[in-house]
């Protein structure tokens, strides 16, 4: 380790000192939970999203049913059911990461179904109409011209939504997977200094947050830019209540 | 295998009326205190972020966001190891229903803090959708600054406010499981007590899981209602 002693308190120097190998561990199974668990549920809320608007009512209906389970059903609730009985029912045995990855991947998937459909629905339909007019098939439809708008007014919502993911993927710490808070914990039990260990961690999970955010920040600032449009930001905090209840 | 994947309803029966016992007493407990205390606070901070001086205001809104982007879980054990603990209000205690009850206090002062950052963010973006004239008309007739809050802005921006609010509300009932985290048995870890004495899981998770939707869909439709009718 670097010397730190000349900008931290002197119990948090030695706690790193000793423990660094133990939180690094615990940062990447964080930081592991948050990459994939946000990938399962992008690709779960894009699909969702655009089964939502689909003409077919079935389609539809399918997909409320889907994402108001999974919202209305808590996070815990629904890690438990695949840590406990998924393993009592069937023979597919006992991964905890990638139990706890499909938990974060079901859950903010269906929140971020709701911000990838009301983005969809807030493209103008003049928009929808020009290309029914101009006869494009449904993937041209959306890839060309739907979605690069929607995309712009989805980010923000996505935005909140991940640093939501990121700091649910504490959950770990309920089935004994050693994430970050989990091994935080587990160096209390063993007599470190409560507020040394948990104080690190939490300026990890900081530190992990504001990196992710500023990650789909930059990705909306381009995608704002493609467009020649600059959305306002006003209404995020209300869009993602929307989507969390 | 097969055999242990059957509903059991005697084991539903027995274990209904204790998921349900938790959930009146600490679940649903705790969800209205701490919406309640967060409704508050966030309005406080919603108008200290406006009110304070520049470099305040910064440094408040800063606090604001680092609480709103670490975890729950964390939060708990850091109040509840680091604070609470070294103060002895832990030690030396009745049983385990006074521990159970001074650790729901401190969960209902951690959920409500928590969710009073997001609560500060949904009142900010009500009071910024009044109309600058507002302010403008309160000055004009040169109502005092707390009038002026009181009777013109914070009553309008309510109604842009309330159904975020209600929303979320409904979020942290589902956050609720987190206590666990510092030991209050809620209705999941009740839940999962009960399956762990019958190595059975299924019958115990699923009243759980029902009850939350239960309890939450109606009302996150309710709050959908609520917006559309408030709209302007």
């Amino acid at each position: 380790m670097p010397d730190l002693s000349s900008i931290a308190p002197a119990g948090v120097v030695e706690t790193l000192q000793d423990h660094w190998h133990t939180l690094l561990d615990g940062l990447k199974v964080t930081l592991e939970l948050s990459v994939f668990g946000g990938a399962v549920a992008f690709v779960v809320a894009v699909v969702l999203g655009l089964a939502a608007i689909s003409r077919l009512a079935v389609v539809r209906t399918v997909s409320r049913i889907i994402v108001e389970f999974f919202r209305g059903t808590s996070l815990v609730v629904q890690l438990f059911v695949l840590v406990y009985v998924l393993p009592q029912a069937t023979s597919v045995g006992s991964h905890p990461l990638l139990f706890c990855v499909i938990a974060l991947g079901l859950n903010y998937g269906a929140y971020g179904s709701e911000v990838v459909r009301g983005s969809l629905n807030a493209v103008p339909p003049g928009q929808w109409e020009t290309t029914t007019a101009l006869s494009m098939s449904w993937l041209t439809k959306i890839r060309r011209v739907i979605w690069p708008q929607a995309w712009a007014l989805m980010l923000p919502g996505l935005n909140n939504l991940m640093v939501m993911l990121v700091k649910g993927t504490a959950i770990a710490l309920f089935i004994g997977l050693p994430d970050l808070t989990s091994v935080g914990d587990d160096l209390r039990k063993s007599g470190v200094d409560a507020w040394t260990v948990y104080g690190i961690s939490f300026v990890l999970y900081y530190l992990a947050a504001l990196a992710f955010s500023a990650f789909l920040r930059h990705l909306e600032v381009r995608a704002q830019r493609r467009l020649g449009i600059r959305p306002s930001k006003v209404k995020t905090a209300q869009a993602t209540a929307e989507a969390v209840a | 295998m097969s055999s242990s994947v059957k509903w059991d309803w005697s084991l539903a029966n027995e274990a209904f009326p204790d998921i349900l016992k938790a959930f009146l007493e600490v679940t649903l407990l705790v969800t209205v205190a701490a919406s309640i205390l967060s409704a508050l606070l966030g309005l406080v901070w919603a108008v200290a972020l406006r009110e304070l001086p520049g470099p305040l205001s910064k440094v408040l809104g800063w606090l604001l966001g680092v609480i709103r982007m670490t975890p729950l879980p964390l939060q708990l054990l850091i109040v509840t190891y680091g604070i609470v603990t070294p103060q002895g209000w832990l030690a030396h205690l009745d049983g385990p229903d006074q521990l159970n009850h001074r650790l729901m206090i401190i969960g209902i002062v951690v959920f409500a803090v928590h969710y009073s950052t997001y609560m500060a963010e949904s009142y900010r973006a009500g009071i910024e959708s009044l109309p600058k004239g507002q302010w403008e008309a309160a000055t004009a007739l040169s109502l005092p600054q707390s009038r002026t809050w009181r009777v013109v802005i914070i009553p309008q921006a309510l109604r842009a406010t309330l159904p975020s609010l209600g929303n979320w509300a409904i979020a942290m009932f589902k956050d609720t499981p987190y206590l666990l985290a510092i030991g209050v048995i809620e209705m999941v870890t009740q839940a999962r007590q009960i399956g762990g004495d019958h190595f059975d899981y299924i019958e115990v998770f699923t009243i759980a899981g029902l009850i939350f939707l239960v309890a939450s869909y109606p009302t996150a439709i309710l709050m959908r209602r609520l917006e559309k009718k408030l709209a302007y």
